[in-house]
């Protein structure tokens, strides 16, 4: 009969632990960051735990999913957007502190399966040639309507004059990051995915990657900007402040993201 | 293997079996006993988590009962606590989900209990309670278990209302079903994998057992007849 009621005490102080967890920010601030740049990110935050011993946590989703949470009451403390609108909503909103900052420029890439448009210097050129030629089945993009690779790539079509045709075989994945993971596992010809993650995900292994020039995609940036969060502390602060560093600008290069157009006046190191 | 989170997805099984089961065992037996014309409303208004998405579930709490909500306001005002991006707030979306496994199966048990029992039970002069404890539960008890199993086993795989109420927050609101989307999501298969056949064998195991104890009660009952 104790054995009984010592397990049931057991069992009831195990279950009651997320209760009375240490409040959020006990743990390092959480940065909210868009998918897209989970390889740069996940690289400085290690760096940064090696060089100051402060560690962040991170979230990652798509931009418009994660805005979404901060105006319905999310612990984040800084938000890394694929873009500048939805960092601009919630300046709008008042969901922000201080000024938003440009930490990298997007690149939009275009894969195709081996062969399929060969060695090229105008991708989109042959990519119409083969839409026109009925060589491509499926053409993979994001969401054009709320994901920033999505409407880039949209955009690089419409330019192109392929969008009708490239319509008719279009796949349009939830985010950049489904783009991907269709491109390195289903049965897709065509793909338009941000460079980060495609070298993540090793597609130039499986396919031809290859980047395209922003003016492939007038009307349309790929200026990501992050923004301090009315949460932040100290330590979120002091983050924020070492992503906008010459160390932070080589690892997101590294990871195929650009730097951003107008350099930052908080360049440390 | 994300411990964390495994360990967090236990704790979101067991406190909503812990206030599910008494909820679904007494609107369960309500509804088996009322003649009100409006029980097929509620029925469907019971079983309407499994027609929609979870995710829309997850989409409108979050709407309704996040902070910048008037009863997102007045809980945290009141109780000190967000029901978004927090625990609680997981365990009152899981426990809103898994309402019709709670109370669907246990509606059909105490359907089979005859009234017959009922009047006999007045007649030894059993309260309520006696009524309920030496005569109901031993006859239903095979329906509260299923409804027991099945809330746990899908609380363990709950996926999309967590997603939108919980917001992955690792060592808060990550579970094990989140963390495996979020592997799959860093392209590393072989973390995504490992995570699944853990959680789909626990799942099993739990299920099995339930269902054991069942088969095994069954067997006695052909036995001692």
């Amino acid at each position: 009969m104790r054995n009984w009621r010592t397990c049931i005490a057991v069992l009831f102080f195990w279950s009651t632990g997320p209760f009375y967890s240490v409040p959020a920010f006990a743990n390092g601030p959480i940065v909210a960051a868009a998918a897209s740049i989970r390889p740069a990110l996940e690289e400085l935050s290690a760096r940064y735990n090696q060089v100051t011993g402060q560690s962040v946590r991170l979230v990652f989703g798509s931009s418009g999913t994660l805005a979404n949470q901060i105006v319905n009451g999310a612990p984040y403390a800084l938000f890394l957007s694929a873009n500048t609108a939805y960092v601009q909503w919630l300046v709008d909103l008042g969901f922000t502190q201080g000024v938003p900052v440009t930490y990298a420029s997007g690149v939009l890439a275009l894969y195709s399966r081996p062969g399929l448009l060969g060695q090229t210097e105008n991708p989109l050129l042959a990519l119409g040639n083969a839409l026109e030629g009925g060589t491509i089945k499926r053409l993979v993009i994001a969401n054009p309507e709320y994901a920033p690779y999505g409407s880039a790539a949209r955009a690089a079509l419409e330019h192109a004059g392929t969008w009708v045709q490239a319509k008719q075989v279009l796949l349009v994945a939830a985010n950049a990051g489904q783009a991907v993971q269709y491109a390195l596992e289903g049965d897709v010809d065509v793909a338009f995915v941000p460079m980060p993650l495609a070298r993540l995900a090793e597609l130039q292994k499986t396919g031809h990657l290859q980047a395209l020039p922003s003016e492939a995609f007038p009307n349309v940036e790929l200026d990501q900007q992050m923004v301090l969060l009315p949460d932040a502390d100290q330590k979120t602060q002091e983050f924020f402040a070492y992503l906008q560093s010459i160390d932070s600008r080589e690892i997101f290069s590294r990871h195929g993201l650009g730097a951003p157009a107008l350099i930052s006046p908080n360049l440390q190191h | 293997m994300d411990w964390n989170a495994f360990n967090l997805s236990l704790q979101l099984a067991a406190w909503t079996l812990a206030l599910l089961l008494p909820i679904g065992v007494v609107t369960g037996r309500w509804l088996a006993r009322t003649q009100t014309l409006a029980r097929p409303w509620l029925q469907a208004f019971f079983a309407l988590p499994l027609v929609l998405p979870p995710t829309v579930v997850g989409y409108y709490l979050l709407i309704f009962t996040g902070t910048r909500s008037p009863l997102g306001e007045l809980i945290m005002s009141w109780f000190g606590v967000s029901l978004v991006f927090s625990f609680p707030g997981l365990v009152v979306a899981s426990i809103l989900v898994n309402l019709p496994f709670a109370i669907l199966p246990v509606q059909r048990a105490f359907e089979v209990v005859s009234s017959e029992l009922y009047d006999a039970a007045a007649c030894c002069a059993m309260t309520p309670w006696q009524t309920f404890t030496r005569v109901e539960m031993p006859l239903a008890w095979p329906g509260v278990l299923s409804a027991a199993v099945l809330t746990l086993g899908h609380t363990l795989g709950e996926f999309g209302v967590v997603l939108m109420v919980g917001g992955n927050i690792p060592g808060e609101t990550r579970t094990l079903s989140i963390a495996i989307f979020d592997r799959v999501q860093a392209f590393d298969p072989l973390a995504a994998g490992q995570m699944a056949g853990f959680l789909l064998l626990i799942s099993l195991v739990t299920v099995a057992l339930g269902y054991g104890v069942l088969e095994k009660r069954d067997q006695r009952k052909r036995r001692s007849a």
